[in-house]
C-alpha cells in the first residue's frame, strides 16, 4: 500500500504554494556474523498520518516479536532463540519523509549501520524505490506491508522478499464476497484515493468483477486526492447513482472521515459499503459503521484470524503490551519476521548449525512455506520471493449489548482462489478471467 | 436536476470551508505583508484543540448544543495563545526585513509546530464526530444534505459580512485600511502600527484555528492536517488577490464550484480543476481578481 507521508510532500507542496503566490557507491556484499548478534533494520512510519493505523502497529509488532524470539518464547515451530541462535538487535527507522530520503536511510542502514537484513516499508512508493537499491547493495530486505503487485512482476529480484500477499488478493477477495452477497448485482461504484494503491485496487476490483459478473456495470468511478478529508461532493455523486455497492480501498483518516460523512448523509442506506482495508477503522468507529458493511483486513487477520495456538499467543502478548488488539499491519510485520526466521534457521540447519551467509538465507527463503499467526504463507510467486496466503472477508456488526465491533458471515478464500499463479502477472490473470483459480 | 443541486450545494459547502480557512491568511498578508505559512499550523492546532474539547464535553453527556460552543471556545483560545506567542516572540523581531526572510521564518515555525503537535497529541488520529452527526440531515430534491455543512455555509456568509462591516464601518477597520495602504504614512499620522499588527495577527490566528475547529467534527484529525490546507488556501488567495477579503470569498466560490462540477461531471479532473482555474485567472490577472492598485512611492 503506497502512502505519502506529511514530510514527504511538505517541502514540495509548500515550495509550490509559495511560488504560486509569490509568483559510485560500491556494492556491499553482506555476510551474517558468526557468533555475533544479527542487526535488523525495522522501517515503518513512526510519525505522520500513516503512523497511527499502520506504522506504529507494525513497529510494536516488531518489538514484541524480536523480544520474544530472542527469549525463545515464541510458540512452535519458532521456539528456538533468535535467528539460528543469534540475538536480534533491531534498529528502528522512521519511514516518514520523501522517497529519496528513504533510499538514503536504507543506504545508511546497510552501509553505515551494517544491518544484516531489513524488514520494513508500508508505502508502495518506498518499496519500489528501495528494491533496486537492495539489489545493488545485495542487502536482504523483506517488505512487510506495501501492496503493489509490481515489485516482482516488473523485474526478478534476488535479495528482496515480501511475505505478505500483494493487493490483487484484496480486490479479488472483495469481488468474490460482494457477489456472494449480491449475486444479481447490476451496477456498482468505487471511491479510491488517486495514487498507486487506490488506482491499482480499483483497477483490480473492476477486472475481477468483469470476470465474475460480466453484466454488472460501473456507475461512478471517483478518485479523490490522498488525504482530501472532505468528501461531500463525492458522497453527493454516489447518492445520485443506483449502485448496490460502493467499493473503497480508503485507509487512515480518509477512511474514517468518509465513513462519518457518508453515514450522516444516508449513503449506506442506499448502497452497501465495501472497505477492503476497513479493519483498521472498525474498533475506533464502532457503531458509526453501519451493520452489513463489508470489511476486509488484507488477509485473514485480526478478528478474522483462526484460533490457532500461534495466533492466540500473538494476540495475547500484543494486547498485554499495548492494551489494544493487533490489526493487520501488526500481523504483516509478525509474519514477515517469522518468514525471515524460518529462512535463517533453514539456512543455518543446512550448514550444520553455523550462522549462514546472507546468500544462504536468500536461497533458503526462496519458495519457503511457513506458518504465520493467521495463515500459512507460501512464497509461491515472484520466483519464490512473493508470498501468497488465504484471505477473509466478512460483514460488520456492532454488538450493542457489549459495545463491541464484530465481523460476521466471514468467508475465507484459499490462496489459489485469489492470487495469480506463478507464471502470470496479476493484470494478465485478471484480464484472462482468473484461469486456474481454485476456490474449493 | 439532482446533479445541478448537488454541484451548487457541494460547491457552496466547499467554498465556505475554504473561505474560513483563507480569510485569516489573506488578512495577515494584506495588513502585515507576511505570507504566513504557519497558518496551516493554526488550522491543525485548532482542529486538535476542538477534537479534544468536543471529546471532553461529550464524555460528560452534556447537551449537544453546547458542543458547538466548545468548538468556538477551543478555537479562540488556541488561536489567541499561538498567535500571541508567534507574534511577540518571533515575528516582531523581523518586521521590516525582506519578505522572503519572514516567509522562511513562518515556514520554519510551521515545521516546528507540526512536531510540537505530535508531542502534545501523539500520532494517533482523533475523532470528534458528535457535532457533525448529531446535527442531522435534510433532503433537497432527493439529495440528502448535512445540516452541519449547510450551517457552515451560513457561518461563512456571516463571517464575510462581519469582515466587510469591520473594515468599512469601524474605527479599527479604518486604521487597518490606512496601514494596508501605507504603513509609514499611517504611523506618521499617529496610528499605533505595532498594535494593529498584533491585533491583526491574533485575529488571523483565531480564524485559522476556527477553520480547523469547524472541520474537526467532519474528519479524523491526524498529524499533517495543515499541509494540504495551506496549499489550497494559497490557491484561493492567489485567485482572489493577495490581501483581499472580497478576493478570498470569490476565490473560494470559484474553486468550490469548479471542484464540485468536476467531481460530478469529470471526476478524473477534480484536482486538476482547482489549479487549472487558478492558472487561468493568473494568466489574465497575475495579481489576482481583487488586488488593489498599488500607489507609486516617490
Amino acid at each position: 500500500m503506497q502512502r505519502t507521508s506529511v514530510r514527504a510532500c511538505l517541502a514540495r507542496k509548500v515550495s509550490a504554494a509559495l511560488l504560486l503566490t509569490a509568483l559510485p557507491v560500491a556494492a556491499v556484499a553482506q555476510t551474517a556474523p558468526t557468533a555475533e548478534p544479527v542487526k535488523l533494520g525495522i522501517v515503518s512510519f513512526l510519525t505522520g498520518p500513516a503512523a497511527g493505523p499502520f506504522g506504529i502497529p507494525g513497529r510494536n509488532s516488531a518489538e514484541i516479536m524480536i523480544e520474544m524470539l530472542n527469549a525463545g518464547k515464541v510458540p512452535a515451530p519458532y521456539a528456538t532463540p533468535g535467528l539460528a541462535g543469534a540475538k536480534i538487535v533491531p534498529k528502528y527507522v522512521d519511514e516518514a519523509g520523501s522517497t529519496a530520503n528513504q533510499v538514503t536511510e536504507f543506504r545508511n542502514l546497510v552501509q553505515r549501520d551494517g544491518v544484516n537484513a531489513t524488514v520494513g516499508y508500508v508505502s508502495s512508493g518506498n518499496c519500489l524505490a528501495v528494491a533496486p537499491v537492495a539489489e545493488e547493495l545485495k542487502a536482504l530486505t523483506v517488505f512487510f506491508d506495501c501492496g503493489t503487485p509490481r515489485i516482482f512482476e516488473e523485474k526478478p529480484l534476488k535479495y528482496v522478499f515480501r511475505a505478505t500477499p500483494h493487493a490483487t488478493m484484496d480486490s479479488v477477495g472483495a469481488a468474490r464476497y460482494v457477489l456472494k452477497k449480491f449475486p444479481d448485482l447490476a451496477s456498482y461504484s468505487g471511491i479510491n484515493q488517486n495514487y498507486a494503491w487506490g488506482q491499482d485496487s480499483w483497477r483490480d476490483f473492476v477486472a475481477a468483477m468483469k470476470a465474475l459478473a460480466p453484466k454488472a456495470t460501473v456507475d461512478k468511478e471517483l478518485l479523490p486526492k490522498l488525504f482530501a478529508g472532505e468528501f461531500g461532493a463525492e458522497i453527493s455523486a454516489l447518492l445520485t447513482t443506483n449502485s448496490k455497492i460502493v467499493h473503497s480501498s480508503f485507509w487512515n483518516g480518509d477512511l474514517e472521515s468518509f465513513i462519518v460523512q457518508n453515514g450522516a448523509r444516508g449513503l449506506p442506506a442506499r448502497s452497501t459499503m465495501v472497505y477492503t482495508a476497513g479493519e483498521t477503522a472498525m474498533f475506533r468507529l464502532g457503531g458509526k459503521i453501519p451493520d452489513g458493511t463489508i470489511i476486509g483486513a488484507r488477509g485473514p487477520h485480526g478478528v478474522m484470524a483462526p484460533d490457532t495456538p500461534l495466533n492466540k499467543w500473538f494476540r495475547g502478548v500484543y494486547e498485554d503490551r499495548f492494551a489494544t488488539a493487533p490489526t493487520y499491519p501488526a500481523y504483516h510485520m509478525a509474519q514477515s519476521i517469522l518468514g525471515l526466521k524460518s529462512a535463517w534457521d533453514k539456512a543455518a540447519a543446512a550448514k550444520g548449525g553455523q550462522q549462514p551467509a546472507i546468500d544462504d538465507v536468500v536461497k533458503a527463503f526462496e519458495g519457503i512455506e511457513f506458518e504465520g499467526p493467521s495463515a500459512k504463507i507460501r512464497m509461491a510467486i515472484g520466483n519464490g520471493h512473493q508470498g501468497i496466503a488465504d484471505i477473509a472477508y466478512g460483514s460488520f456488526r456492532f454488538n450493542k449489548a457489549e459495545g463491541k465491533a464484530e465481523i460476521v458471515d466471514v468467508v475465507r478464500y484459499p490462496a489459489e482462489c485469489v492470487n495469480p499463479p506463478a507464471n502470470m502477472t496479476s493484470t494478465a490473470w485478471l484480464e484472462a478471467g482468473m484461469p486456474g483459480a481454485k476456490c474449493n | 436536476m439532482i446533479t445541478v443541486i448537488a454541484i451548487v450545494t457541494d460547491g457552496l459547502v466547499y467554498a465556505a470551508w475554504l473561505f474560513v480557512v483563507a480569510i485569516g491568511l489573506t488578512l495577515i498578508f494584506g495588513v502585515m505583508k507576511i505570507l504566513n505559512v504557519a497558518h496551516g499550523a493554526f488550522y491543525a492546532f485548532g482542529a486538535y484543540a476542538a477534537a479534544t474539547a468536543i471529546g471532553l464535553y461529550f464524555d460528560r453527556g452534556w447537551p449537544v448544543a453546547g458542543g458547538y460552543l466548545a468548538i468556538a471556545t477551543a478555537a479562540i483560545a488556541i488561536g489567541l495563545v499561538m498567535g500571541y506567542i508567534l507574534e511577540r516572540v518571533f515575528l516582531r523581531r523581523v518586521y521590516g526585513r525582506d519578505e522572503v526572510v519572514v516567509v522562511l521564518i513562518t515556514y520554519a515555525l510551521f515545521l516546528i509546530l507540526e512536531d510540537v503537535l505530535i508531542l502534545i497529541w501523539g500520532t494517533d488520529g482523533r475523532s470528534a464526530y458528535q457535532p457533525y452527526t448529531e446535527a442531522g440531515s435534510f433532503t433537497v430534491g432527493g439529495l440528502p444534505l448535512s445540516v452541519y455543512d449547510i450551517g457552515l455555509v451560513g457561518f461563512a456568509g456571516l463571517l464575510a459580512i462581519a469582515a466587510s462591516y469591520t473594515i468599512k464601518k469601524t474605527t479599527f477597520g479604518r486604521l487597518l485600511t490606512a496601514v494596508i495602504y501605507d504603513r509609514e504614512t499611517a504611523a506618521a499620522f499617529g496610528v499605533d502600527v505595532s498594535r494593529v499588527y498584533t491585533v491583526t495577527f491574533l485575529v488571523g490566528a483565531v480564524l485559522g484555528a476556527l477553520g480547523g475547529a469547524l472541520t474537526a467534527p467532519k474528519i479524523s484529525v491526524t498529524p499533517g492536517l495543515g499541509v494540504e490546507v495551506i496549499v489550497l488556501a494559497f490557491a484561493v488567495v492567489a485567485i482572489g488577490g493577495m490581501g483581499s477579503m472580497e478576493g478570498a470569498l470569490v476565490g473560494a466560490l470559484i474553486v468550490g464550484l469548479f471542484r464540485a462540477g468536476a467531481v460530478h461531471l469529470i471526476p478524473q479532473l477534480e484536482l486538476f480543476s482547482i489549479y487549472a482555474v487558478m492558472a487561468l485567472v493568473l494568466v489574465f490577472r497575475p495579481q489576482g481578481l481583487f488586488s488593489r492598485a498599488q500607489p507609486r512611492k516617490i
